[in-house]
């Protein structure tokens, strides 16, 4: 095998950060090489210093790529020499058919008319490849997440590429969905395709990458050989934290209390398709102290469940009961939700979480703005104060609570949306994947607070993806599928083989 | 909580420097926005001073530039509103003209009292506003749209209300909305004592509020703007009030109208940066997904700031009617530009969520100061546009600019 790429000592300063620190990072010709490590270890960095996007002169080190010094003014540049970059936030543009977004910028053209016929018979030639049975002219819009990221590969192929990057593939696709992908990735290195993979999920990472690099705080910690032994996945996060981690999982004692919240036969349809149901005669409750974790795939109606709970946020034509402590709650409105003391942490912090351009601490304030008011006048020194508290209670990360939460790490961000709840006083929070796109570290403080929570006393419903992290946090497991439950297991029976097999067999 | 990582994040939260603990330089520099405004208006009003050879600031011109500006100033209050909700009002220059044709109408020609011909009218605008809210609130109609259509419909609706004709005049004591004055409560007259007293009086406030805030602030341990630059900002705003205020008193005293602007200005600041109402409507422009998850209403919030606007709009067009003594179907035509230009040279940001009431106030003061100078000067008209919109382009550049600088 042959060095197609070779990155010796790459240097990237921003001001005040040293980003990459003398990074060496080499990729063999026809290999999947995984790149990991925590958020901030300089990953995206040093695929943007590779793909030109930091072009060539603003940092130090050198590029060898394919046998000749690379030096990229832009990402036309590397594009023209067959590197292709997916990022984690899909380029596609939802109104146009699958075939202009394939062509997009590099249309097949004479004279500036496009030709309509050329171009469908070739995407469908790449749609082909990358198995996704679907008509050119179909609307990208239409298309759920797994089958754009298909395109999105399509259209790095359209563009004869030979060094794929992928950011995070895998990061908002079900398990089915990330299985087809990854399967494709293995499909194209076949066929001569190199990739590189960042990836936060290290059971994907195990199964497809030949070669496992490890970054940590811009420098690289290892090489690993993956193709021809065994990395375990312990070891891979001992690389990225610089320490063993002992438990992933802190510890709790668990002990549950009173029924807080206790919903029986809640059925909820559609919010455009009133005769399709979302949620069926869905019943459970939750105590005291507890944390319950519901288990599904991606659409098996999760979110749709937490949020109609939480004001109706979702769908339309909910019936069915809830009860707080006993007596039935009117959760109508998002506000009596909240008065009833209930509480929803969204999967979509950026959309349905924060107000991005907003300080850390009106956001913190957000939803109890009579906490720090009196008679409507809000006190700005209160505010201060109580962001100040939620600031070292959380070990939120901001130089002050005037920052802007743009300007914050996914965790810490994450810290914020979790103080505003918080702050709210709730009885039962109902946490929607509050992991997401998360550093280990930071993920390790978020079940912390989690089990704090859980320890005053208040009622956990945790909704997440990875399995592990439920088995880890949860007293039980409830299943879902298809807008139903399929079966509720307890921390002592639950397994990863149990859930899926739960879910395939309903 | 653990100790478990104290590596370095993401790199964006190194950069960002602390606000606090530092000279009032880099104080200044942080808030160049809100300053550099200050300054623009300023520098503004020295240059024509100069160019003008100090017509600008003469006591009947300043007077003058109140009443020229009043009713701008009056729906930028409720335009900066529903821009930081997030939606536009194109409207407002129509709904203002028709208001004043109804005033004239049922003043002039039917006879109706002048109290209740204004409450009817105060009350018309309203409707409108709830009337263009509701769907822009509660069908998720864009403002853009409603409002274009309502822009259309109050215009014709003037023209069909006044018959194409120009109705008036007003009796006297309509009048006296707009081109009266407080009387001087001392019965000195000249200089007019009451203005001075209320001039007075608005500094004294100035100096307590401030001081209040800043004795709060250390009572919470929360570092606040440097005194020195705290006194100096507040003596310059305190040296100006009083200036213009003894300007006034030399000539005839304080317009009704300046009086009623500033107790609406004053009014709607403290509503937008102080009440849990003012927030609301910040985090609703900000990202209404997320405040409706966080038990906002977001629809009625949307739908009353429609509705205040109509108010205002109203308002407006009843001061517009008493300035000009007489109703014309062209009233008030195209002034939502001016309107939305003062609220965007204001700071205020196309996308909702940003802008403050002194900003609009003091956007709606540049770009008066601009007309009425260049006007002195004998500019021509078309000059003038050019020279007005060139100046919004720039201060919105300015303000781009500055936020990318942040970020």
């Amino acid at each position: 095998m042959t060095t197609l790429l070779e990155m010796r000592a790459i240097t990237k300063t921003f001001p005040g950060v040293k980003a990459l620190d003398r990074v060496s990072f080499a990729v063999e010709e026809g290999e999947i090489h995984a790149l990991v490590g925590e958020n901030g270890a300089g990953k995206s960095t040093l695929m943007k210093v590779l793909s030109g996007v930091h072009a060539h002169g603003t940092y130090e080190g050198e590029i060898v790529y394919a046998g000749e010094a690379a030096r990229f003014a832009g990402i036309r540049d590397s594009e023209a020499k067959g590197i292709i970059i997916i990022h984690q936030e899909l380029a596609l543009v939802p109104l146009l058919s699958i075939a202009e977004n394939l062509f997009l910028g590099n249309e097949r053209a004479r004279r500036g008319v496009i030709d309509w016929q050329g171009t469908y018979l070739r995407t469908e030639e790449l749609l082909r490849k990358v198995g996704l049975r679907e008509a050119p002219q179909t609307r990208v819009g239409a298309l759920g997440v797994g089958k754009q990221q298909l395109v999105e590969i399509a259209k790095a192929l359209a563009k004869e590429v030979r060094l794929l990057i992928l950011d995070e593939p895998t990061a908002a696709l079900s398990e089915a969905d990330s299985q087809v992908l990854l399967d494709l990735i293995l499909e194209l290195k076949t066929q001569g395709v190199t990739s590189i993979m960042i990836s936060h999920k290290l059971n994907e990472v195990r199964r497809v990458a030949d070669t496992i690099t490890i970054l940590r705080d811009g420098a690289t910690v290892a090489t690993r050989d993956a193709a021809h032994a065994e990395v375990s996945e312990d070891q891979i996060v001992r690389d990225m934290v610089g320490r063993d981690m002992a438990d992933r999982y802190p510890r709790r004692e668990r002990r549950a209390g009173e029924v807080l919240l206790e919903v029986s036969d809640w059925t909820v349809a559609h919010p455009e398709d009133a005769g399709r149901l979302v949620v069926r005669d869905i019943g459970f409750s939750i105590r005291r102290g507890e944390v319950v974790g519901i288990a599904g795939l991606m659409g098996a109606g999760r979110t749709e469940l937490a949020m109609s709970l939480f004001g109706e946020s979702h769908g339309r034509k909910i019936s069915g009961e809830a009860r707080i402590g006993g007596v039935p709650a009117d959760l109508s409105t998002v506000r009596r939700a909240i008065d009833a003391g209930l509480a929803y942490v969204t999967e979509d912090r950026k959309e349905y979480g924060l107000i991005l351009d907003d300080t850390v601490a009106r956001n913190v304030t957000l939803a109890n703005l009579h906490g720090v008011a009196r008679r409507g006048v809000v006190s700005e020194q209160e505010e201060t104060a109580v962001a100040e508290r939620y600031r070292s209670a959380m070990n939120i990360r901001t130089p002050h609570v005037f920052q802007k939460v743009l300007n914050l790490s996914g965790g810490n961000q994450q810290k914020v949306v979790l103080s505003k709840w918080l702050f709210a006083g709730p009885d039962v929070l109902i946490l929607d994947e509050p992991t997401r796109g998360i550093d280990v570290g930071a993920k390790f403080e978020i079940y912390t607070i989690i089990n704090e929570l859980s320890a005053e006393g208040k009622g956990v419903l945790m909704i997440s993806s990875e399995m592990p992290e439920l088995l880890g946090m949860c007293d039980r497991i409830l299943v879902m599928n298809e807008g139903r439950f399929v079966g509720e297991l307890s921390a002592g029976e639950a397994s990863q083989e149990r859930i899926m097999s739960l879910i395939v067999t309903h | 909580m653990s100790d478990t990582t104290t590596r370095p994040d993401d790199t964006t939260t190194q950069v960002d420097e602390p606000r606090h603990g530092r000279g009032w330089t880099s104080y200044i520099g942080h808030h160049l926005c809100d300053y550099g405004l200050l300054f623009a208006l300023i520098a503004i009003i020295l240059f024509f001073q100069i160019m003008t050879d100090g017509t600008l600031l003469r006591a009947g011109n300043i007077t003058n530039l109140v009443l020229q500006n009043s009713y701008i100033i009056i729906m930028a209050l409720g335009m900066l509103i529903v821009i930081v909700g997030g939606n536009i009002d194109l409207s407002v220059g129509s709904v203002m003209g028709f208001v004043g044709a109804l005033a004239a109408v049922m003043i002039v020609e039917m006879q109706i009292p002048v109290i209740v011909t204004m409450l009817v009218c105060l009350l018309a605008g309203t409707l409108i506003g709830a009337a263009q809210g509701y769907w822009v609130a509660y069908w998720s109609i864009p403002s853009f749209i409603v409002t274009l259509a309502g822009m259309l419909v109050f215009r014709g609706a003037s023209l069909w209300l006044l018959e194409g004709q120009s109705v008036g005049p007003f009796p006297g004591e309509f009048q006296l909305l707009s081109t009266g004055f407080v009387p001087d409560l001392f019965g000195v007259g000249r200089p007019n004592v009451t203005a001075l007293v209320v001039g007075a009086v608005g500094v004294g406030a100035i100096f307590y509020l401030g001081l209040h805030t800043r004795q709060r602030n250390r009572e919470y341990g929360i570092e606040d703007e440097p005194t020195a630059l705290f006194w100096v900002r507040n003596l310059l705003v305190a040296g100006a009030v009083m200036f213009l205020i003894w300007k006034l008193a030399a000539f005839r005293g304080l317009p009704n109208v300046l009086l009623t602007m500033g107790v609406l200005t004053v009014a709607y600041a403290f509503l937008t940066e102080r009440t849990t109402l003012g927030r609301r409507v910040y985090a609703l422009g900000g990202n209404s997904k997320a405040a409706k998850l966080s038990g906002i209403a977001t629809e009625r919030l949307t739908f009353l700031t429609f509705v205040n606007m109509g108010f205002l709009a109203a308002l407006a067009g009843l001061i517009f009617a008493a300035r000009l003594n007489t109703a014309t179907p062209k009233a008030g035509f195209a002034l939502e530009l001016d309107v939305i230009a003062a609220v965007f040279i204001g700071g205020a940001s196309m996308s909702g969520g940003v802008g403050r009431i002194v900003g609009a106030v003091v956007g709606a003061f540049i770009m008066g100061v601009m007309n009425n100078g260049m006007s002195i000067m004998g500019i021509g008209i078309d000059y003038q546009q050019v020279i007005k919109g060139l100046v919004l382009l720039a201060a919105v550049i300015f303000d781009v600019y500055n936020r990318q600088k942040q970020s």
